[in-house]
């Protein structure tokens, strides 16, 4: 009886140890598990620019950044196209996106009554989820033709790219800049209509500049996606590595340079892509501090 | 009269909103009703079991791949992710390393996924040997959704309110203990929601499967060690062929359903999750 209690308590202060020994190994692996997003930028970080930069070298900076042409087969490595097709179609997107999804985030915030915003809320959510892939099919087979027949030209073209990343990035900019608007004051709002200016002048000089820093980051954030799509890109862009005369003339961006080669590619060839990627993720680190800047110089966390 | 000018540019403001707005959903029931119209007639019983050799042009192979590929992905990141949305709400302190990680989480979520794809074939494919296949596309995968899991489950893990937390804790249990038995089974849908949306990044992922897992086509048996291509990077290959336009709207009609599931189901969890949120 006795002998049993004593074994009892040591089983169970045995237990105990063991038990905080367990414990102890799964709050470390918690700390580990939050490493591991550092792990993988640093590792995606080095891979990309060793892979990269040596092609640079060998190319030469001038040569490679400020080139017109790319001829792989004659070692001809010049991304300059690709640099202004990327910056072209992502510049024209944003506009026509950040148009088009800062009114439609008005719309939502303001103006459209409840019930409508039932329908555009899950109507976005949809457009944020289909498939690049599946946009890049539907500017195939509707918008290229389209453009084809209105205004001439191969239909693939930098047109159509802007028109697609425009409509990508529409559902980021349009619930981010929505959230803004929504977190504005409602004094503020209140303030203006007291003072007699009407609702529309309400939201366009006084709610629009009290959320700019939100509406900015959504800016941002849709820059970033559309100088980083591709697949819907390679299937409407017409993928000639030139530079483009008027917006009816194929272009090539450089995500769809990586894309369309690196199934084929070796040696410098190879490296000079993964070069391409290299200025890419240039393009997108800027974006990515500028998006921090942006978001930090609102008082802590981005909401939401 | 100026004021009048200024009425009509407040009408004509007030009309570009409406349009603006209306241009929004037009083009996304324009995209729907293009598709799933030109798409659903060709959507037959033998179009989804059959494989895409010889005669037959099924997608069978394809939805296995696709399957897979979600199962591995989420089964590297959804452990990885939870965890370390758990570190960084409940154990870290404010300083200097939770900063490194949250600029490292938001970094992952910018970089392009054709940056990916060049990362999973240096990595995954070349380095640890894996050649292309659907194991160095999961992985590949994985890394690419860890942010957002980490980002939702942290959501979740903050709205949980603190008196359950000091009521655990005050009751005796640990810290794990409190968080294992009470914090997270109160965060799970909050926690679903996030996988739910991974696996709608997954099933619309393309470019960083073409470099990773390649775009073979298997037959009725797929090996998670061979190349095999998942829907997307079906449809893809297929819109770039231009060869069997019926097939390439029928596969464009199955990812846009699933899709629509997907974010329907999130829908729903999301809405349950707002009901018990003020019900509390």
């Amino acid at each position: 009886m006795n002998g049993g209690e004593i074994s009892c308590q040591q089983k169970s202060k045995f237990k105990t140890s063991r038990r905080s020994l367990i414990e102890m190994i799964i709050e470390k692996s918690f700390f580990i598990s939050a490493l591991a997003a550092i792990l993988a930028i640093i590792t995606i970080t080095l891979y990309i620019l060793t892979q990269g930069i040596p092609a640079i070298w060998k190319i030469g900076l001038g040569e490679f950044a400020l080139g017109q042409v790319w001829k792989p087969l004659e070692n001809q490595f010049g991304i300059f196209p690709m640099v202004i097709a990327s910056l072209l179609g992502t510049f024209g997107a944003v506009v026509l996106g950040g148009v088009v999804g800062l009114f439609t985030a008005v719309f939502l915030a303001e103006i459209a009554p409840s019930w409508l915003v039932a329908i555009f809320r899950p109507a976005i959510a949809l457009l944020a989820g289909i498939p690049s892939v599946v946009y890049g099919f539907f500017g195939l087979v509707v918008l290229v033709p389209i453009i084809r027949n209105t205004w001439g030209g191969p239909g693939n073209s930098l047109l159509a790219v802007i028109i697609i990343l425009a409509v990508m990035i529409l559902p980021t900019v349009i619930s981010i800049s929505e959230t803004a608007l929504r977190a504005v004051p409602s004094e503020y709002r209140e303030g203006s209509l007291a003072l007699g200016a009407s609702p529309l002048k309400t939201i366009f000089q006084v709610l629009i500049p009290a959320a700019h820093s939100g509406i900015l980051a959504a800016i941002v954030l849709g820059t970033g996606r559309a100088i980083g799509e591709t697949m819907a890109v390679i299937l409407v862009a017409g993928n000639t590595p030139l530079l483009p005369d008027s917006l009816l003339d194929p272009v090539r961006t450089l995500t769809v340079n990586i894309a369309l080669e690196m199934g084929y590619a070796y040696g410098l060839h190879r490296e000079a892509l993964f070069a391409t990627g290299v200025i890419l993720f240039i393009f997108i680190m800027v974006l990515n501090i500028i998006f921090n800047l942006v978001v930090n110089t609102k008082e802590g966390r981005c909401d939401k | 009269m100026s004021k009048k000018r200024r009425r009509v540019q407040e009408k004509i403001l007030e009309l570009l909103v409406w349009l603006c707005s209306f241009f929004t959903l037009g083009i996304l029931v324009w995209i729907l009703l293009y598709i799933l119209m030109q798409g659903i007639p060709h959507i037959s019983w033998e179009f989804l079991t059959t494989s895409y050799r010889g005669e037959s042009k099924g997608i069978f192979p394809m939805v296995l791949a696709t399957i897979y590929v979600i199962l591995l992905s989420l089964a590297v990141a959804a452990p990885i992710g939870i965890c370390a949305a758990v570190y960084l709400t409940e154990y870290a302190q404010t300083g200097r390393l939770v900063q490194i990680i949250r600029f490292a989480t938001e970094s992952l979520a910018g970089i392009p996924s054709i940056i990916y794809g060049l990362f999973g074939f240096v990595f995954f494919v070349s380095a640890l040997k894996l050649k292309f296949s659907l194991l160095a596309g999961s992985f590949t995968l994985s890394i690419m959704v860890l942010p957002s899991i980490i980002r939702t489950t942290e959501e979740a893990l903050r709205a949980v309110p603190s008196t359950y937390r000091e009521g655990s804790l005050a009751l005796g249990a640990t810290k794990l203990w409190t968080i294992i038995r009470v914090i997270l089974p109160c965060a799970i849908p909050g926690v679903l929601t996030g996988i739910i949306l991974s696996i709608g990044r997954i099933v619309g992922e393309t470019a960083v499967l073409i470099f990773t897992a390649g775009t073979a086509i298997q037959g009725l048996d797929v090996a998670l060690n061979d190349s095999s291509r998942t829907l997307s990077v079906h449809l893809y290959m297929l819109a770039k062929e231009g060869l069997s336009l019926q097939e390439t709207f029928a596969t464009a009609a199955i990812l846009i359903i699933i899709v629509a599931v997907i974010n329907f189901l999130a829908g729903r969890l999301a809405a349950n999750l707002q009901k018990g949120t003020t019900s509390l």
